[in-house]
Parts: structure tokens; sequence; C-alpha cells
């Protein structure tokens, strides 16, 4: 799978296609979504029962890489990784004949719509409330951020059902229509490309049948899914980080000033060098948050995604700013690739807490070398 | 050498202050808050309003309209205007062909452009990088033969900052291919409507419009528009590229940043409560804050030593273009810092302030260590000049 994927990104993911999937509706290309349901991308993660291919966080850091080395637009992250984590987690068989199995062949996006604004270090604030009566579950608030919200054919939907506004216990998730009336959609393009949107949900009904798991055990699985995104996105960061290297080493051997070709001069050679370094460490940890994030001890798991979330943002800075400061004005035009990279590079930092964000876990954890 | 402002100097400040308070309009305030893009009709008005009152080129001497203001002053003067922000002036044509002309140009050139240039009557652009001349600026291949009264330029010049507007762009092209490199080359005026200037826009990554390529194509240009000898136009680049140094500090800018930081900070809740009463964020804040102290100490070294030399920039500038461009990065970064999540969308409606530019922002100043002399260059430049290796 990983030679088609390879292939089929070289064939139809050159820089000037990405172009023409950004600039068409949905900001994606849906022949592409076709070729990954084909070659058995969308069903990688999902179990054998759920008609998937038991694939393991490791398979999916590979599929990760693969697609950051082409900064793709596709939602693999959101639908796949994200929305699939939540459907692998929580689904009922029925939910996964009605679901999951359309996700797996191409035929129905997710997102997951839980972040709000505001919330930034807060993961279980919700303030959208979820109200029963009799049969059905009224929901009502404000969605912020939800990656692809705008093709998505179902939202996953975090309301709270019980407790204070922080409190973990308490958040259910819900499955629902985003054409329903009530809800208002309203979607923007992220700094790589990328579609997102913001919800407004004003008292949209739900049948008892559109929950997703337990009513108010929610936060668990958000949190569960939430790491292994995480793991996700380091591989995809890896990705987007050698091919930026590549592209920047090429560029050190072909582009010449003073008479030679720059990459001639020691002071470059070093910083090209400790781009390697910093390439490399963050490798390490994108390995490490993928075997990790399928281990017993919760603790354990979210002390390895959130080294490993610090170990990419410093890497994906120093990776992403150097390059471009090493092609100087071409790096920074908007028809060469490696400034795109430098975006992705920055988006990827800044997505799911940045470094700075994750130290601040690490340190009221217990240490990453106490756990040994 | 006094590390701190004296009592005239303060009061001097607080003159600049009032002025800028009294004239700046909301408008132009908030184009400079959400941008650092220029807006053309703000510069121009604003440099109109600095002449009238005998501020619009301050640093030029007394008789072309300087204010004779010792280089503390005029430091103070640039950074008020940065902390207002003030829009920025057009640095080609202020700080860069104004003293070219000043320093090697004819008496009719001085007459007939200082001026113009004073009172923005004239918007200029820089001719200088080439696409295979960049930090190897001597090699560049735009060549101007004599024909009679005329050159004729053919070539292409890149990274013409707002050529879209410019009246006249000031280049420097090859006259002589057969000597040494830096020894071929001459500075010349040329005006922009001049039939055979083609300009192509470049597009930034952070989707703005700002830095163009200019074609020349058998472009006739009298010969009264050359500056001083032919021939000797690297000598001109040298006084004009140095002269630069000091003014890419931008600590102004650097500090208004960081007041801007703390301001979001306050407002950006994290974990429940403001960013800004963090420790770890705070600690991040203060070793910036730090970091921009100590240039505006060798700041204010490199400028006591000018006003003793005569107004010849010593190597030292190149400290302040390298430390300036990094701590105008880092406080462009700590911004998107602190906007978090909301850092990666682009710019959109959501925001009805300045903070849905911090992102593109961040983007758009990767160039600063670029431009103006790349750092590596400014660091070989210490390394030859000040340490003699």
């Amino acid at each position: 799978m990983q030679d088609s994927l390879m292939r089929l990104l070289q064939r139809s993911y050159a820089f000037d296609h990405r172009w023409k999937y950004e600039a068409a509706t949905p900001g994606w290309s849906r022949e592409i979504w076709a070729q990954f349901a084909e070659i058995g991308l969308l069903a990688l993660p999902f179990t054998s029962e759920n008609g998937g291919l038991d694939g393991t966080p490791v398979d999916t850091m590979i599929v990760m890489e693969q697609l950051g080395r082409h900064i793709t637009l596709e939602p693999y992250l959101s639908t796949i990784v994200m929305a699939g984590g939540i459907l692998r987690r929580a689904a009922s068989t029925e939910q996964h004949e009605s679901i999951s199995t359309k996700v797996i062949d191409g035929s129905l996006i997710v997102s997951l719509a839980h972040t709000e604004r505001g919330t930034f270090g807060s993961p279980s604030r919700v303030g959208t409330q979820a109200v029963r009566s009799g049969d059905l579950w009224q929901i009502s608030g404000h969605k912020s951020c939800v990656l692809h919200g705008d093709s998505a054919d179902l939202l996953i939907i975090s309301a709270r059902t019980s407790g204070a506004p922080s409190d973990a216990k308490g958040i259910t998730l819900f499955a629902v229509d985003p054409r329903a009336t009530n809800i208002n959609i309203q979607s923007y393009a992220l700094h790589d490309g990328q579609r997102a949107s913001d919800i407004q949900i004003n008292s949209v009904l739900v049948p008892h049948s559109a929950l997703i798991g337990c009513v108010d055990d929610g936060f668990r699985i958000l949190q569960s899914a939430e790491y292994e995104t995480l793991a996700a996105v380091c591989a995809e960061a890896v990705g987007v980080m050698s091919e930026l290297h590549q592209m920047t080493v090429d560029y050190l051997k072909q582009r010449k000033q003073f008479g030679v070709p720059i990459g001639n001069f020691q002071a470059l050679q070093h910083r090209a060098a400790d781009m390697y370094i910093a390439l490399e460490q963050a490798r390490s940890m994108a390995m490490y948050a993928a075997m990790m994030s399928q281990a017993d001890d919760k603790t354990a798991i979210a002390q390895a995604v959130s080294s490993a979330k610090v170990q990419i943002g410093r890497s994906a800075k120093l990776i992403g700013e150097e390059a471009v400061q090493m092609f100087g004005g071409i790096g920074v035009t908007m028809e060469f690739k490696a400034g795109h990279y430098f975006k992705k590079l920055t988006l990827l930092e800044q997505f799911l807490g940045h470094a700075d964000h994750h130290l601040e876990l690490l340190t009221s954890g217990p240490g990453l070398f106490e756990l040994e | 050498m006094e590390l701190q402002f004296n009592a005239d100097e303060i009061a001097f400040r607080e003159e600049v202050r009032a002025f800028i308070a009294d004239n700046l309009t909301e408008e132009m305030k908030q184009g400079m808050l959400r941008g650092g893009y220029l807006i053309r009709d703000h510069v121009i008005e604003w440099q109109r309003i600095l002449n009238k009152k005998g501020w619009g080129v301050p640093h030029w001497p007394v008789e072309w309209g300087g204010a004779g203001w010792s280089p503390i002053k005029q430091s103070i003067f640039t950074e008020e205007l940065q902390l207002a922000p003030a829009p920025r002036p057009l640095s080609f044509s202020v700080y860069m062909v104004g003293p070219v002309i000043i320093e090697f140009g004819s008496e009719c050139q001085k007459k007939r452009f200082l001026p113009r240039i004073a009172n923005s009557d004239d918007w200029w652009c820089q001719g200088f990088s080439e696409p295979d001349a960049g930090s190897d600026l001597a090699s560049l291949k735009t060549n101007a033969r004599h024909e009679g009264d005329y050159y004729i330029v053919n070539g292409q010049k890149t990274w013409t900052s707002y050529a879209q507007y410019a009246d006249w762009i000031f280049c420097l092209v090859r006259t002589d291919p057969t000597v040494k490199k830096q020894m071929g080359i001459s500075f010349l005026l040329i005006d922009m409507k001049t039939p055979g200037i083609t300009v192509r826009p470049i597009q930034t990554i952070d989707g703005g419009h700002e830095v163009n390529e200019v074609f020349f194509d058998n472009v006739k240009v009298p010969s009264e528009n050359l500056v001083g000898e032919e021939n000797k136009g690297w000598d001109y680049a040298k006084f004009l590229l140095s002269a630069e140094r000091v003014n890419l500090a931008r600590l102004g800018v650097s500090k208004e940043r960081l007041q801007r930081a703390r301001e979001l900070a306050a407002r950006t809740p994290y974990q429940g409560r403001p960013l800004l009463e963090h420790d770890g964020f705070r600690t991040k804040l203060a070793a910036l804050e730090v970091e921009l102290k100590a240039l505006e100490i060798t700041q204010l070294r490199v400028l006591s030593a000018e006003g003793q030399s005569h107004g010849v920039p010593d190597p030292a500038s190149s400290i302040l273009k390298v430390k300036g461009s990094e701590l105008q990065q880092a406080t462009s970064n700590l911004l998107v810092q602190i906007l978090g999540p909301d850092a990666l969308r682009r710019q959109d409606d959501a925001f009805d302030d300045w903070s849905s530019m911090i992102t593109a922002n961040y983007f758009n100043w990767r160039k600063v260590s670029i431009f103006g002399g790349s750092n590596e260059i400014q660091k070989t430049i210490i390394a030859k000049s000040i340490l003699g290796l």
C-alpha cells in the first residue's frame, strides 16, 4: 500500500496539481479521495470486523509521512484519523454499518466538532449544551476551526450533558447531519490552504440513536482519539520536514553565488546539518509517539505524544525558518514550493497545541524518565 | 558616552510624541497595526505632514531640509514613529537614493530630485538585486550601453519593493563588462514611465504584493541621470547599503510588537486564565525584552560612534541588522504563539482587529533576515571587516 500511495502521490500530487485542487470546490480532490479508498488507505486503521484492515498507529504514521511529503489537502487526518478515531473507540455496530462502512468506501466525509473558541489549554471545556427531552436531544452552541467542516457529510459534535463547564465527566458525543436546519457553517481557509469551519448550532434536535458512546462519557474517547491524532500529526510533520530539507539541500548544490554553489560554504553546510539533526530527532519522536499511542498506561501515552509534539514543534520551526532563509527571496514567494512547506509546518506546530503548551503539560507530569 | 537620554533628549521625545498624537490619523494607525505593508496614500500624506513641520528628512544636511539633529535624536524620532505606529517613511527615497544624491549627485540632480523626495512628490524604488545576483550583488548583469546622450539599458531586476507605485527607480547597471565585477558598475536614475520598462508582480507567501520583477528592454536613459562617475556605482551602493543597515534594526517596531504581545496575552485565555499570568509565558517575554534592551544600548553605542566619525556607518552596524531582524522575527513569532489555535486561519472577518494579520505577518517577516544584505552577508562583514578573518 505504501508503494501504491507513493506512486499515486508522485503521479497526481505535483505542486501544480495541488494548486488546482486547492482552488476548486471543495478545496481538495474527490478523485484522489476515491483512489485513496481504492488502495485501502481509508480502511487502514479500522478493524477487519468493521470492514477495515486492522492497521496499527505505525501504519498510520507511514501514511501520514507520505501525505506530509506532498502537503496534501484531502481530509485524511480529520475524517480517518480524528473522526475515525472516535468511531473506532465508541461507535455501535449499527453506527459502524451506517457510518464507518461509508467512510471506508470514500462516500462519507466526517469531521469532529469539538474545539471551541477561547478554550486553549482546557480540552474538557465544552460550552455547547445538549438537553434531553424524551427520545430527542437538543443541542446548542458554537464550535471553532472544524477541519473540513464545509465538506463534511456528518459532524461528530461534543456537547455538555452534565457537570460544570470544565468537568471531564459530562461530555457526550453526537452524530449530527450538518445539513440540518439550525446549523450555520462558516468556512474559511487555513494558512496551508486546507478548509475549516466555525459552526453555530441553534437548538438542533437529534434522536437518541445519534449518540456515539455513552452519555457523559465522551471526554475519555475524545482524549484517546486526540492522542492518536497527535501521533499522526507528528508523522505528517516529519514528511513535510523531510521533503523541505531535501529541497533545501538540492538548492544548496544548485544555486551559485560568488562563482560557486552556495553549498560550498561551510557556514551553510553546518546549518543544513543542524536541520538534518533536527529532522532525525523529530522522526525518532514521531516513531515513539506512534508506538506508544496504543500503550495501556494513559499517562505514558500522554507523556509520549506531548514530548513528541515538543520535539516536532521545535524541529519544524528550525527547519521551516532555515529552509526559507537559505532559499532567500524565492523562499517567501507564493509561486515557489518551499514557502508552502514552511507554512504547513507553522500550522502543524500550532495544531493541537504548540511546543510551549505540551511542555507545560509535561512539567505538570511525573517526568519522562520516572516512568521507566 | 551616555547610555540614557539626557534632559534635552527627553524633552525632544515629548515634543515628537505630542506632534504625532496631534497629527497621526486613526486610519493611518490602524493601517500600520494591521499590516506593515505600506499604504501608498498614507505614506505620501504622512511624509507631507512631517515635511511641512521640517521633519520630513531630518537626517539630511540642513541645506536640503535636514533638522540638524544628533544621531541620538534621529533615532528617538524614528523610534517614536515606529511606536505610534505611524506610516513608515519610504526608505528607498529618504534613506537610500536621497543620501546618495546628496553625497555623490550633481547640483542639478540635487535641485531636481531632493525637494521632491522630501515632500514625497516622487516615489522611488530600488533596482539592485537580480535573479542571479542576490548576496553576490556585484555580479549583476543588467547593462547600460552609452549611445550619444543616452544610456540604453537592458536586463532584469527583482525583489523590487513597491515598483508598482514608483515614479523612479535607482539602478545598479553594468557599464563595463571587461573589468573586475565591482569596477564596472554605475548608478543610474531611471524614470519608470520610460518606454521599455515592464513591472511584473511577485506574490509573497502571506498573499501580499510588495515585491516585483522589473524588466528593461532597450530603455533610453538620459546621460544626465548618471549619479557621480561612470563605473563608480559600487562605491555608492556600499555607502547606501551600510546606511540601510542601521535603519533596518527597527527597534521601535519590535518594542511596539512586544507591547502588543502583552496586550494580546492579557486577553487570551490559556488553561482558563489569561496567558499573561502564566510564568512560562512571562519568562519568555522577559527574555525577549532583555535582548531588545541590549540591542537598544548597542544601537546607542553605534550611533554615538557614528556621530564622531562624520556619518560613515561602521561595520558594527551589521550587528544592528542581524539582531534587529532576529528580534523582529522573534516578536512576530511570539504573537503567533500567543494566538495558539487561532493562528491557523487565514485573514478573515471573524477577527475585528490586527490579530487576524499575525500569522501572515510572521510569514512575511521571514524576509527581514534576507533583504538589505542577508544576515549571512552581515556576518561575513563582521568576520572580515571587524575580526580581520
